[in-house]
């Protein structure tokens, strides 16, 4: 791992960049969500569209989507970012919509009760109830935007599928190791910290 | 336009573009099969182990988190480049979910059902083959469709490993950033996805015995 020693500024650059474009795209997909699943959660049209549109978007293949987005937007960032969060509405808005679906009518029927509006009772009871659910989805969310995130490197995006696609073209393994074995490092790490605040919220509202 | 070069394209590269097709629909095709002798076997012999059964899905959950470029790529330094080494990645991309389908499945088999059928003097084996496995079969095939569309999407990056496929069109196109012949990459795989997910989606239906089906 000589080449780890003398190059970690680069691996760390690159890390970085994976993060941030992944962090960016699961906010924007989770703010999309959050109001679709709303809505879904509401209307039985609307979820069962909002499904299938998201569905189909979700079932695209990564680099397929990538490349059929260079005519419209070009390459960089912006594709990236597109591509990641149309892969990741499925997952939210699924889970935003079934979460608040799940929360029982008796509970919002004694908010009502107490004589909360429809935005309190969305706001203090449905949404906080829902809060184990809707975190699952941002779970699943982020570790398929890391995976993707690793081909958007193709396109000019960055992030550390940049050192496994010049470790491919230049056949020299150990940055295809230390790019990959990170990149699967950093999808494992999202996967557990999510998943125990995901357990921490599920104790909290049971 | 762009779509009339596309088809353009392919008219004039009809071998090229076939040949690609074959080897996307190959690779995919035994990547799944595949998965699917080395997964469904698994997860009936772990059936009655409870404890080996939450091992095994616990590490499928850590294999489903890995970046499918991740695993391609690691795969390269190791077994090289070319057709096999692919087919070996997208096979360990394919069994996460099929395990983890069926382990859940066999687990959630109502104890009564099994219990009558124990009652009516079949064997352990007549009961994982005529109830457990026919019940849990929907849920085994929702796990293979997924599957089948990370197999798909996972072959298209199998380009970059020499693997071939229709991936080979799109970073060609990139590479020259010939916008058709992105195109004729990538369209076919997009259908090819939602064709396996269509396709595997009725087969789950058709699958689920009579009684279990949605009224």
């Amino acid at each position: 791992m000589k080449w780890l020693r003398n190059n970690w500024d680069q691996v760390l650059t690159a890390l970085g960049e994976h993060i941030v474009i992944s962090f960016t795209s699961v906010a924007i997909a989770f703010a999309l969500s959050l109001a679709i699943g709303i809505w879904a959660a509401r209307s039985e049209r609307a979820f069962r569209w909002s499904l299938a549109v998201s569905g189909f978007l979700y079932t695209i293949p990564t680099l397929a989507f990538l490349a059929l987005l260079i005519p419209i937007v070009g390459l960089g960032k912006t594709n990236a970012i597109i591509c990641m969060v149309a892969f990741s509405l499925m997952i939210m808005i699924r889970n935003v919509a079934t979460g608040l679906r799940e929360v029982p009518a008796e509970v919002i029927d004694a908010a009502r009760g107490m004589g909360m509006r429809r935005g309190e009772i969305l706001a203090r009871i449905e949404l906080p109830m829902a809060l184990p659910v809707i975190v699952a989805g941002l779970r699943i969310a982020t570790v398929t935007v890391i995976s993707v995130a690793v081909v958007a490197a193709y396109i000019n995006a960055g992030g550390l599928g940049t050192l496994i696609f010049s470790g491919i073209s230049n056949d020299f393994a150990p940055k295809i190791w230390v790019g990959a074995l990170t990149a699967c490092a950093l999808a494992v790490a999202a996967d557990l910290g999510l998943a125990s605040v995901e357990r921490w919220l599920r104790r909290r509202t049971a | 336009m762009l779509l009339v070069e596309a088809w353009q394209f392919i008219v004039a590269h009809p071998a090229r573009f076939f040949g690609a097709l074959y080897i996307h629909v190959a690779l995919s095709a035994a990547a799944l099969g595949l998965a699917i002798a080395i997964a469904v076997p698994t997860g009936v012999l772990l059936a009655d182990k409870a404890r080996a059964t939450l091992l095994a899905i616990t590490a499928a959950n850590i294999g489903r988190t890995l970046p499918s470029l991740a695993v391609l790529a690691l795969v390269m330094p190791i077994l090289g480049t070319g057709f096999m080494p692919s087919l070996f990645a997208l096979t360990l991309l394919a069994l996460p979910p099929i395990l983890i389908n069926t382990c859940t499945a066999l687990r959630q088999v109502d104890p009564d059902m099994v219990d009558a059928a124990r009652g009516m003097g079949m064997t352990r084996a007549q009961i994982m083959r005529r109830v457990e496995l026919p019940v849990a079969m929907p849920v085994i095939f929702a796990g293979i469709r997924t599957a089948s569309v990370q197999v798909v999407s996972g072959a298209v990056l199998a380009a970059y490993i020499g693997g071939g496929g229709l991936g080979d069109f799109i970073t060609a196109g990139i590479a020259m950033m010939a916008m058709p012949q992105l195109l004729v990459g990538a369209i076919p795989a997009t259908l090819l996805a939602i064709g396996a997910d269509r396709l595997f989606g009725y087969l789950q239906h058709a699958l689920t015995p009579l009684g279990m089906r949605p009224r």
